[in-house]
């Protein structure tokens, strides 16, 4: 390739116009992926834009456009753009940082936008002195040049704010370079799936569980240690909207229980690592059963099943489940068939998770019933969030800096006159032009007095 | 009294003060342009005042949260953020017939919340996924940039109707009234400099909540797309200014643009596409 086309293609990946493009097409094509809707099954789009179509968005990748390989390349091309452009002007704004303020000819003051002349009746030094501490007073610190015609004072302040620029793009490079680290590739790229992955975990109450299974590709994913579920609830507000989802579950390493925990939603659980969110439930029609008999010690649990009868013979007694009321595959109420041999056996229906109070010829019977639920996790390992966390806050401070802080140049050109000097001020700001300006002439008007 | 009714005052004065600054814009009566000022902060005072209160309705009814849950209280904030960033505009650059162009835009969006069939304006409990203190953070955040990019639209239309009246050359008074093309134009472009800073803390603080509450900073949902679909926007209009020297019209033009697309990351989101922010919809 000769050094004509390298410099070519260099200058094109430099270039704002590419920048531009890029962003355009960025958000235009991103408006797709709103509107057909992401991750359904293949036969769900044929059905609904028919056999064709659903071909050609199979072949450009649409039903999972955000991960697509057009889609990454847009971002790729767009990380190499913010590189390279970058790369290319902060020399230049390093060369702008080393200009020296001194070397500017004072002839040239006299034509920046922002300039203005008064008079002092001081001597050379005393007015040098007076302009110095005036520059002092908002925390400048003036240097000077003797010149021939007379001596120049120069101060400026927050060159580096030229950088906040750069500190937001290179805050973009660093959530990209996170969200890559986080992916599923680069855990498949290195060979290890436990590296970064996020999966799900359907896990029954009374349960244990060591693995999760892989969002997308399906595969088992094992945990370096078990996870038990203890308890799972809803909450209800009065007006039944749902006001809690919580799991109660413990954290089992090298067989050991060492960490017991309540997940609910927006209250994550961590672990070497691996994040557990709740995110759905299952109801199963199983049922937690705990029977006491009044007045004694004697008490019993168990998990039922409709229609089939369990004996306690201990006390006794034998029950079973012979019906039951359900919203949607939530068991309201529950029918009970309960006996303890002596007499006719006790029919009765009992709302789910209460306490149903059995007087027999042998005696008094505490009996509830749960509905036994399985609680959905979601399974998190992502060791590139800190980095685009770390990429956000750097993001937050470059905006600010590059919006909101301007470099700030004063320029102060002293010439002795008959009976006193004439000084010449100039300034530039490279951002927030108006306010510098009204920041200048209060200053000048303060020596004025 | 209720905080239902300090709305319903405050809808009042918001559409008040809009018809005075249109006033202002048409009979160049300073006069006006005051008492559109005075109604708007007033607007502006009773809402926060109705604000606090249902807050504490809120927790009388035993479901306390801040009033930021739902798309009516989300719109009548969206009107407050509007107003208060024109107002502050209005106070730094001495320029009240702007208002003409921004105050509708609030007025309209508390006369819709107010009286859509569509939009239910009872205080309701938080569902599970939203109860976290980001909640806050992040609504407030993303409105400040939706109030400010309303802001930056308005003055787009602003722009575009003086220049087109100053190419006819037919200099009618009415928009003599208006500010110098340059002083909208500067306007224009802090405005969304204020927004963009905001839109880009409102999808941090976005993803900072989603992965506390489902495990992923980023899931590209209708909602978090049509976010960074306006972000790049935004980013492209600051570039085109910054490095291309894009001034004026094209600007004026990219501020609407921008503002259609908020306007669609909002409301279209909602109403259109379905998605994760669903309880958003109505």
């Amino acid at each position: 390739m000769t050094q004509q086309k390298k410099n070519s293609i260099l200058s094109l990946f430099a270039s704002v116009q590419l920048a531009l493009s890029l962003l355009f097409l960025l958000a235009a094509t991103s408006i797709i992926g709103t509107l057909i809707p992401q991750n359904s099954p293949p036969d769900f789009y044929i059905e609904r834009y028919g056999f064709k179509t659903a071909q050609l968005l199979r072949i450009l990748d649409i039903p999972d456009m955000y991960n697509s390989w057009w889609f990454l390349g847009l971002l790729a091309l767009f990380a190499l753009n913010l590189t390279i452009c970058s790369l290319e002007r902060i020399p230049q704004v390093i060369r702008t940082l080393r200009r020296d303020g001194l070397t500017v000819p004072p002839a040239q003051l006299a034509k920046f936008p922002l300039h203005r002349e008064l008079r002092l009746a001081h001597a050379m030094e005393a007015a040098t002195a007076r302009v110095e501490a005036l520059f002092a007073t908002q925390g400048w610190r003036a240097r000077t040049a003797n010149l021939e015609q007379g001596r120049l004072l120069f101060a400026e302040r927050g060159g580096w704010t030229r950088f906040g620029v750069y500190v937001v793009h290179c805050s973009i490079l660093i959530i990209l370079a996170g969200a890559l680290v986080g992916s599923s590739t680069v855990a498949r790229i290195i060979g290890n799936p436990k590296f970064a992955f996020k999966g799900s975990i359907m896990l029954p109450e009374g349960e244990s569980t060591n693995h999760l299974i892989a969002f997308k590709s399906g595969e088992h994913i094992d945990l370096d240690f078990h996870l038990r579920c203890d308890a799972f609830a809803i909450e209800y507000y009065p007006n039944g909207m749902p006001k809690t989802y919580r799991s109660k579950v413990t954290v089992i390493d090298k067989g050991q229980p060492v960490h017991n925990a309540d997940i609910e939603v927006n209250q994550p659980l961590t672990y070497k690592g691996v994040t557990f969110y709740q995110s759905s439930y299952q109801p199963y029609q199983n049922y937690q059963v705990s029977l006491k008999k009044q007045g004694s010690t004697a008490a019993t649990t168990a998990v039922v099943a409709t229609a089939k009868q369990t004996d306690w013979p201990e006390a006794g007694v034998s029950y079973g489940i012979i019906n039951r009321e359900s919203q949607g595959e939530a068991t309201r109420r529950l029918k009970i068939w309960f006996t303890d041999n002596q007499g006719e056996p006790s029919v009765f229906w009992v709302n789910n998770n209460q306490e149903a109070i059995i007087e027999r010829p042998s005696g008094t019977y505490l009996l509830t019933l749960r509905q036994l639920y399985a609680t959905g996790l979601q399974a998190t390992k992502d060791p590139g969030v800190w980095l685009v966390y770390l990429g956000c806050l750097l993001m937050l401070v470059g905006l600010y800096i590059a919006f909101f802080l301007s470099h700030r140049k004063l320029y102060a050109f002293i010439q002795p006159d008959a009976d006193g000097c004439r000084i010449l001020f100039a300034g530039e700001a490279n951002k927030n032009k108006v306010g510098f300006e009204d920041k200048f002439s209060e200053l000048i008007n303060t020596l004025e007095k | 009294m209720d905080s239902s009714q300090l709305f319903g005052v405050t809808m009042i004065a918001y559409i008040v003060a809009a018809a005075f600054y249109i006033g202002l814009f048409l009979f160049k009566n300073e006069r006006v342009g005051v008492v559109g000022m005075a109604l708007a902060m007033a607007g502006v005072g009773i809402q926060t005042a109705a604000t606090g209160l249902r807050w504490y309705e809120s927790y009388q009814m035993g479901a306390g949260h801040a009033p930021l849950t739902n798309m009516y209280e989300s719109l009548v904030f969206f009107a407050w953020c509007t107003t208060i960033i024109y107002l502050v505009l209005e106070f730094r650059f001495k320029t009240r017939v702007m208002g003409a162009f921004v105050m509708p835009c609030a007025a309209v969006a508390m006369a819709y919340a107010s009286f859509s069939d569509r939009i239910d304006d009872q205080i309701s409990p938080l569902i599970p996924a939203l109860q976290s203190n980001w909640l806050i953070a992040h609504v407030v955040t993303c409105f400040i940039g939706y109030g400010a990019f309303a802001v930056a639209g308005g003055l787009g239309v602003m722009y575009l109707l003086k220049q087109s009246a100053s190419n006819a050359n037919d200099r009618q008074p009415l928009i003599n009234a208006l500010p110098e093309l340059k002083v909208i134009d500067d306007q224009t472009h802090k405005t969304i400099v204020f927004g963009f800073m905001w839109l880009s803390a409102g999808i941090i603080t976005g993803a900072v909540w989603a992965n506390e509450a489902w495990g992923t900073y980023w899931s590209w949902d209708p909602k978090e797309t049509w976010s960074i679909i306006t972000w790049f926007l935004y980013a492209l209009t600051l570039h085109a200014r910054f490095t291309r020297g894009w001034r004026g019209r094209r600007i004026a033009w990219l501020a609407i643009v921008g503002f259609l697309a908020v306007f669609f990351t909002y409301f279209g989101v909602n109403f259109f596409l379905s998605g994760l922010h669903s309880y958003g919809s109505v």
